[in-house]
């Protein structure tokens, strides 16, 4: 696998050096000005719930390069409160600092796949995968 | 001790200028930009230099050192020009003194060491503190020019109002958009304001939230909102997060949105093309009489 590039989140405008990074990646590697966008919302609502929730964490690019696929992979992680209920956060609507509640299931959305692990008080680890098309 | 080689530094001093712009110019090529003159690098090192020598000779003449790094700021040089230049002046210098002396042993090598370390030591702080000083001030500067441009409302016309919305948001900047959008709807007694989001480059769940709140606390006081300038990709992610934007006006661009703004307050464009003609129309038939 490629070697990755991450963005460390400690502060709000982490989140915009993350969704630089990870929309140049997108770009460079040829997605489309509509996927670009969904790439760089997703960043997005990840590193903003980290900078959120888990006060820090980091988001990690990766380039899939296994013929004949080829996509963008990140990876957020924090060592935050972590989720209890899962199956909750994914619920349209769900949130727990007024916000829409519209990032997490969204992000699923805007993705191709999407998997998230989280253990109480540990912290959060999201995978999501865009494939080139 | 330390009078004493501060004598032999300030006696010699022609001979370690000499030395250190030697090896300052030799960093030019390599670290500084190469589009600095020769002239302007030489006369900003002779002044470095005599900075250095001032300071030493009546210890702390803070104008002159402040009034140099000032200069390298609005030349726009890099603080490792700074750094470097006191860094090789220390070196010269020791080098110079224990060439000077007959007897080098180490307590010797260790005494002239602390006492060029104790001249350049307060320098370096005080250069390095105004330099980056500055630049916090520069900083702080532009950050109140950002926020003052960050959500301009402009009445372009009697009950129309504009928001023109260009670059990322954040929380600090999200707040200030509802602010000035509510304050300027009742100065300006606007009917309608169009918020336009062309120049925002991710409208995310935060920033859909913020905007669907000021629309809704727009149409609380008896105006309307209109969010215009929505790119084809930026209405696919909003429809991919699921964000519901029905319940308030959209228009994809500007000039749709300014027409609908026109019906709301009852006006219309008018062509003046049409009443020249008859204008013309008029004239010719007053010069066939
Ligand atoms: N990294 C995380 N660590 C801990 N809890 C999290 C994390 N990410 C999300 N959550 C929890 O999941 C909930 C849902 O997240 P989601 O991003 O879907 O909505 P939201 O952040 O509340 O609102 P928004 O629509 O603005 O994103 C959050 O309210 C929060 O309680
Ligand atoms: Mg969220």
């Amino acid at each position: 696998m490629k070697p990755q590039s991450c963005v460390n989140i400690n502060k709000e405008w982490d989140i915009v050096g993350a969704r630089q990074l990870g929309r140049d990646i997108a770009k460079k590697m040829g997605f489309g000005t509509v996927d670009q966008a969904r790439i760089a919302t997703a960043i997005s609502e990840l590193a903003r719930n980290i900078y959120l929730y888990a006060e820090e964490g980091q988001i990690c690019f990766e380039v899939i390069d296994n013929l004949p696929q080829r996509g963008m992979r990140m990876i957020a992680v924090d060592t935050g409160p972590g989720i209890k209920d899962i199956g909750q956060v994914m619920q349209d609507g769900f949130s727990t600092s007024g916000g829409l509640g519209a990032g997490l299931p969204g992000v699923k959305r805007l993705m191709d796949e999407f998997d998230l692990q989280s253990e109480a008080s540990k912290g959060t680890r999201i995978n999501a995968v865009k494939w080139l098309r | 001790m330390d009078q004493k080689f501060k004598r032999i530094a300030v006696e010699n001093s022609d001979a370690i200028v000499q030395m250190w712009v030697e090896e300052i110019n030799s960093l030019k090529d390599g670290n500084y930009t190469a589009t600095i003159s020769d002239e302007l690098f030489e006369s900003t090192n002779r002044e470095f230099v005599n900075v250095i020598f001032t300071s030493i000779t009546n210890q702390g003449s803070s104008k002159a050192v402040e009034d140099f790094s000032e200069k390298i700021i609005n030349l726009g040089w890099p603080l490792s020009y700074i750094t470097d230049g006191l860094q090789v002046f220390r070196r010269v210098t020791v080098d110079y003194i224990l060439s000077q002396s007959s007897k080098v042993d180490s307590e010797f090598f260790s005494n002239v060491l602390e006492s060029v370390d104790a001249w350049v030591e307060p320098l370096i702080r005080q250069l390095v503190n105004e330099y980056s000083g500055s630049w916090e001030h520069i900083v702080s500067l532009q950050r109140v020019a950002l926020q003052e441009l960050s959500a301009p409302l402009i009445p372009v016309m009697d009950k129309i109002t504009i928001m023109p919305l260009i670059g990322t948001i954040d929380t600090e900047r999200a707040k200030l958009i509802m602010e000035n959008l509510l304050e300027g709807v009742i100065k300006h007694n606007s009917e309608v304001v169009l918020m336009d989001i062309t120049g925002v480059p991710v409208v995310d769940t935060m920033v859909a939230h913020h905007i669907i709140q000021a629309a809704e606390a727009v149409r609380l006081i008896g105006s309307t909102c209109i969010l215009v300038g929505i790119r084809p990709e930026i209405a696919q992610t909003i429809v991919n997060l699921g964000i519901d934007l029905g319940k308030f006006p959209t228009k994809s661009t500007l000039k749709k949105g300014f027409t609908s703004a026109l019906e709301i307050t009852n006006r219309k464009v008018v062509d003046l093309e049409k009443k020249a003609e008859n204008i013309e129309k008029m004239i010719d038939s007053l010069q066939g009489e």
